[in-house]
């Protein structure tokens, strides 16, 4: 693998701040045939976006359901807040995934629930009072510019309003980690756009790690070299030649992950494949 | 789709078999310790007591009295023969309360319920909403399986008592209109027939069906893969293996509780 920054480099009594996110070790995961990830291993830094790029079919999505335990590797190691989850039962799992947030490809919302429903879905489980529930959807809501949605069903959304919906719901606990399965998918480049742009929002106003899958470049690109503008209320370029520091680089191919590292190093690498992805 | 139907081996459809029953007895074993523990979803268990017992309410009312009904005419045709045409009502009232009442509610409810079940949870997993409940931090399996479990379990006693009652009284409604007998005579021997026992069995018997369809559905709703096509795969094969296996642990239970109160 070609590893342009050391992020899974081990560090000495690591203070609780610094400590990595999430760290995979020697992941591998086969399903009845030849491994479809083989020998992972990267890390994700407190503040940290990590955008994993790949053709499709190439095992971006279970590399994502691994990180928060709904799939479980066939050998290594992987902690999650520090805590290892290769081989944690699932009921220990359960309440270290309330502490992430996911967005499904597709959204996955729970059609037979409102959006209402959808996004507090965990709150409700939590048992929290109803006029607090109604504030914060209202205010997830808000940040996703969907407010109008509240009452709606999710079959009465289109398909850029379900992601959107599908990220006000990762985002209203204030997750510690943030996983994005493919957020702009099968969306037209306007929604597409839109989509990034409240990732880009939400990367810069709550820092949240996260880790973004993703096999168009150009989301990718505009991921790096954008930040959001609160006083505009917008995302903005950054200056020519500048990138955001704390967004990096994974790619996988046929099972390995064969880069690790910030776009000025991705776009100087010399693998092959890289450079064919790039073209 | 393929233009030709692979044919499988023996050995794999064996190996497959014995990986569906090892994988249905570890789920069940699941579902079975998740009744007896916190959290239980009771707004959910409500919801399910709904759609399986009002909603399977008429279906298992109408089937009842029908084959109440037939049950007097095939019987009373060959009691006639032995001038015992009096003794019909015991004759349906023990076969509905012992044997068909629940059997009869139990395939009903597994032919409504069960299939529903597996689709539901079936579309669920290929859209993805089981991994968005499970990283959501909600188990599946108590949140959607245990409700429906419990719901299955007691509606499906309270089905059976509606479908015995109405089995017996479209046997009464047949003895009177169509064969012209007494109805005091034949209700009275009905009530007289039955000893503690007949109903013990009768109502055993939904106990274990209740909890064959639940799971069963469940089951293959929640192993459903390959997009729609799986998800109708997963409804056939619920409604299918639910319905023989009501049969054949009615089979087992009635020969343990033969014995029991012989």
């Amino acid at each position: 693998m070609e590893n342009a920054t050391d992020h899974s480099a081990p560090q000495s009594a690591p203070a609780a701040s610094t400590a990595p996110v999430v760290a995979f070790s020697g992941v591998s995961i086969a399903f009845d045939g030849p491994p479809v990830l083989d020998e992972i291993s990267f890390s994700v830094a407190p503040g940290e976006t990590r955008v994993l790029l790949g053709p499709a079919g190439v095992g971006k999505s279970v590399l994502l359901k691994l990180v928060n335990g709904l799939l479980r590797p066939d050998q290594g190691s992987i902690q999650l807040f520090g805590h290892e989850i290769a081989r944690t039962p699932e009921e220990w799992l359960l309440p270290l995934r309330t502490r992430t947030g996911m967005v499904f490809q597709e959204g996955a919302l729970f059609d037979s629930l409102s959006v209402r429903d959808n996004v507090a879905y965990q709150l409700i489980q939590e048992r929290v009072p109803d006029e607090i529930i109604d504030r914060r959807v209202r205010k997830a809501l808000r940040f996703v510019e969907l407010e109008e949605t509240f009452a709606l069903f999710p079959s009465s959304l289109s398909g850029g309003m379900r992601r959107r919906v599908a990220i006000a719901r990762a985002l209203i606990r204030q997750p510690e980690l943030l996983l994005y399965d493919s957020p702009t998918g099968g969306l037209d480049p306007v929604t597409s756009t839109t989509i990034i742009e409240l990732i880009v929002k939400e990367r810069d106003v709550y820092k949240t790690p996260s880790i973004l899958v993703t096999h168009r470049l150009q989301d990718a690109f505009t991921l790096c070299t954008h930040r959001f503008d609160a006083a505009q209320n917008c995302m903005v370029p950054l200056p020519q030649g500048q990138t955001d520091p704390q967004t990096t680089f994974l790619m996988l191919n046929e099972g390995r992950m064969i880069f690790d590292g910030s776009l000025h190093q991705l776009l100087r690498s010399q693998d092959p494949f890289v450079r064919e992805f790039l073209e | 789709m393929t233009p030709t139907m692979a044919i499988k081996s023996p050995e794999n459809t064996a190996k497959q078999l014995v990986l569906t029953v090892q994988d249905y007895s570890l789920f069940a074993w699941r579902a079975m310790g998740n009744l007896f523990r916190p959290p239980l979803y009771w707004t959910d268990f409500l919801q399910q007591s709904d759609i399986i017992g009002v909603g399977s309410a008429s279906i298992v009312l109408l089937s009842g009295f029908f084959t109440g009904g037939v049950l007097a005419l095939q019987s009373a045709a060959t009691l006639a023969q032995f001038g015992a045409i009096a003794m019909t009502g015991r004759f349906v009232s023990l076969t509905m309360i012992r044997e068909l009442g629940a059997v009869l509610t139990g395939v009903m409810v597994s032919g409504r319920n069960a299939s529903s079940m597996a689709s539901e949870l079936g579309s669920m997993v290929v859209t993805e909403q089981i991994d968005a409940m499970r990283a959501l931090g909600v188990d599946p399996m108590r949140k959607l399986v245990t409700p429906r479990i419990y719901a299955c379990i007691a509606m499906l006693f309270f089905l059976t008592i509606v479908a015995d009652a109405f089995g017996i009284l479209g046997g009464g409604a047949v003895q009177v209109f169509l064969n012209h007998q007494n109805g005091t005579q034949y209700f009275s021997m009905a009530w007289e027939s039955l000893r503690f026992p007949d109903i013990v069995q009768g109502l055993v018997k939904p106990i274990f069906f209740g909890y064959i369809i639940a799971s069963i559905g469940c089951f293959y709703g929640m192993r459903t893969s390959g997009g729609t096509q799986g998800v109708g795969r997963s409804t056939i094969q619920a409604v299918v293996t639910s319905s023989v296996l009501i049969i054949f642990v009615d089979f087992l239970l009635t020969r343990l509780m033969l014995a029991l109160f012989a």
